[in-house]
């Protein structure tokens, strides 16, 4: 045996152990909430807790808008961008990349101070408005991903080309949008898609200081007052990540193959 | 610095499509730059405006007039002890990173290790390094808290007390800890494209030069990474500086680092003073601001070299 192999297996085993231990120990925590035995009690709890069912199905809700909205603006701006405005291109990926430069924090403290009830745009005076600016700031930290996910996918055709064709046929722009750019970049909307779910469904600081009954809040407020629970919320939260990631790599691949049949 | 970027490239269009008669270019212009009218009245709503609002604000007096007071404020022992720390955890939690992540890059890409691992540990690190927030801080004190897995297991079988050795989940160290949970895999999915430019050839002619394998990663591979590294480095050290939600869920508020800090001054101003929360906000952004430059800079460099 080599000893540069050796040391790989070295250092995966314990990568292994660093990466599955907390896994494994919150799994097992998850399964402790009865005395003496394994049960999945602490899952029962929560699941039968009125205030999970609530603010979980409020965060997916945000999320499902959060992505419509996402994609309605990422979409057709990264499209006319690469059709029209390729001079624009650096201005608009440097500006959504700035969610990753400006800490989340910050930006909603400017949220607080810039649309609070006694400015020209009070959305955080009403529910609604708070629900809609929460909408909004989250579009604003997926921006980055869903903007790549999309570009990347517009990489991959030849948008002047397939849009000229259109258009010599008499397609309508809303036609060019929705029958011929969309369908070739659905794959890479899903994975934006998918991994804004992932970032939104647990997110904390947002909903938390614009006081938002959102699933991040929630989980805060078991993990202070619950001993197993708060391991059984973990335990779902991961679940649905790698459920987001698995859907990614799937709409990825599928996407592929396409392109090679071809 | 923004608003400056977005009005800069106006006038460009007219130089570019020069041949054209006049009346149509005319009527093109603005109909062209509708187009993308929606998403900079996003941005700038949603992300620009709010930022520029925090940095003005950190430069004003309540009554609106122009003062360098609340900077100076950030020069008193409880604002200036949460971003020593802030930054000590990010450096290290970074720099820990870089390593550990480029040590299971290396051993997956060049390692002779069997190929379907590579493929599992980038599916795995795209999943953990998004598994932040809240859950990471609950599975980590499942596992090293006081009733956790692995403190039960060292106690029960190997007789270890974890917490008579000093060891506290809820401390600098834990929280350095629980961090690296999704710096180390953050650094796996960049560092591994770098990886993979490392040309086989300079390998082979730095062996037939007799060097060996140590030598090889001292002088050749870690030289032509070392933009990347740097740059990585930088990107994770802005990423741990602005998390937020794992902190407060792991230690509650008990260990103040700087987004802590600011939370509690946003929720109930904490420091006494509106407008040093607004200073403190800017010391973040210049901080990340300079660490994401960093990054942007290194990473042209190092593209230079792995293409």
């Amino acid at each position: 045996m080599g000893s540069p192999r050796f040391w790989s297996w070295a250092a995966l085993v314990a990568g292994l152990l660093y990466f599955f231990l907390p896994l494994v120990g919150m799994f097992e925590f998850s399964l402790r909430a009865r005395r003496g035995e394994y049960s999945f009690q602490a899952y029962t709890n929560v699941l039968s807790d009125p205030q999970f069912r609530e603010t979980f199905m409020y965060s997916v809700v945000v999320a499902l808008f959060t992505i419509v909205l996402g994609v309605l603006i990422v979409a057709p701006t990264a499209f006319w961008v690469r059709l029209k405005l390729p001079k624009l291109r650096p201005v608009i990926e440097f500006i959504t990349l700035l969610p990753l430069v400006i800490p989340p924090i910050v930006i909603v403290f400017g949220y607080i101070r810039l649309y609070n009830t006694s400015s020209w745009l009070p959305l955080t005076g009403t529910a609604m408005g708070t629900n809609i600016l929460l909408t909004f700031g989250y579009s604003v930290l997926a921006l980055p991903y869903m903007y790549r996910a999309v570009d990347t996918g517009l990489r991959t055709i030849d948008v002047a080309t397939l849009t000229e064709a259109a258009q010599s046929m008499g397609a309508s722009w809303f036609t060019i949008i929705t029958k011929l750019i969309l369908p070739n970049i659905l794959s890479a909307i899903l994975s934006g898609a998918f991994l804004t779910f992932a970032i939104v469904i647990g997110e904390y600081v947002f909903a938390a200081l614009l006081n938002r009954p959102g699933f991040g809040p929630y989980m805060v407020w078991m993990g202070g007052n619950k001993a197993y629970e708060p391991a059984a919320l973990a335990v779902i939260a991961f679940g649905i990540t790698w459920a987001c990631m698995g859907v990614i790599q799937l709409a990825t691949r599928l996407s592929k193959h396409n392109r090679v049949q071809r | 610095m923004t608003d400056a970027t977005l009005a800069a490239p106006a006038p460009e269009p007219v130089e570019v499509q020069a041949p054209r008669p006049r009346p149509s270019r005319a009527a093109a212009l603005p109909l062209k730059w509708l187009g993308v009218a929606p998403f900079m009245l996003f941005a700038l709503l949603f992300l620009i405006m709010p930022t520029i609002h925090i940095v003005l604000g950190a430069f004003q007096t309540p009554e609106g007039a122009f003062t360098l007071r609340n900077l100076q404020g950030l020069a008193v022992p409880q604002v200036v002890r949460p971003f020593m720390l802030s930054i000590k955890i990010s450096v290290l939690t970074a720099g820990l990173g870089c390593l550990f992540g480029l040590i299971l890059a290396a051993a997956v890409t060049k390692g002779g290790l069997p190929g379907w691992i590579r493929d599992a540990m980038l599916t795995f690190s795209g999943v953990a390094s998004n598994f932040a927030g809240v859950p990471l801080a609950f599975a980590f004190i499942a596992t090293l808290g006081r009733l956790g897995l692995v403190t039960v297991i060292l106690k029960e079988v190997f007789g270890i007390n974890l917490a008579a050795t000093g060891f506290n989940l809820i401390s600098f160290l834990g929280l350095t800890l629980t961090y690296l949970y999704f710096q180390i895999p953050l650094m796996i999915l960049i560092i591994t494209p770098a990886l993979d430019g490392l040309k086989r050839e300079w390998r082979e002619a730095a062996e037939i030069l007799g060097a060996s394998g140590s030598q090889y990663w001292r002088m050749v591979a870690l030289p032509v990474l070392w933009p990347s590294l740097l740059g990585t480095f930088a990107l994770l050290f802005a990423n741990s500086f602005g998390a937020v939600a794992t902190a407060m869920a792991l230690t509650g508020s008990s260990l103040s680092i700087v987004p802590i800090i600011l939370f509690a001054q946003i929720r109930g101003d904490v420091l006494q003073d509106p407008h040093l929360g607004y200073a403190i906000a800017f010391g973040m952004i210049v901080i990340t601001g300079i660490a994401n430059l960093v990054y942007i800079v290194l990473r042209t460099r190092a593209e230079k070299w792995i293409k």
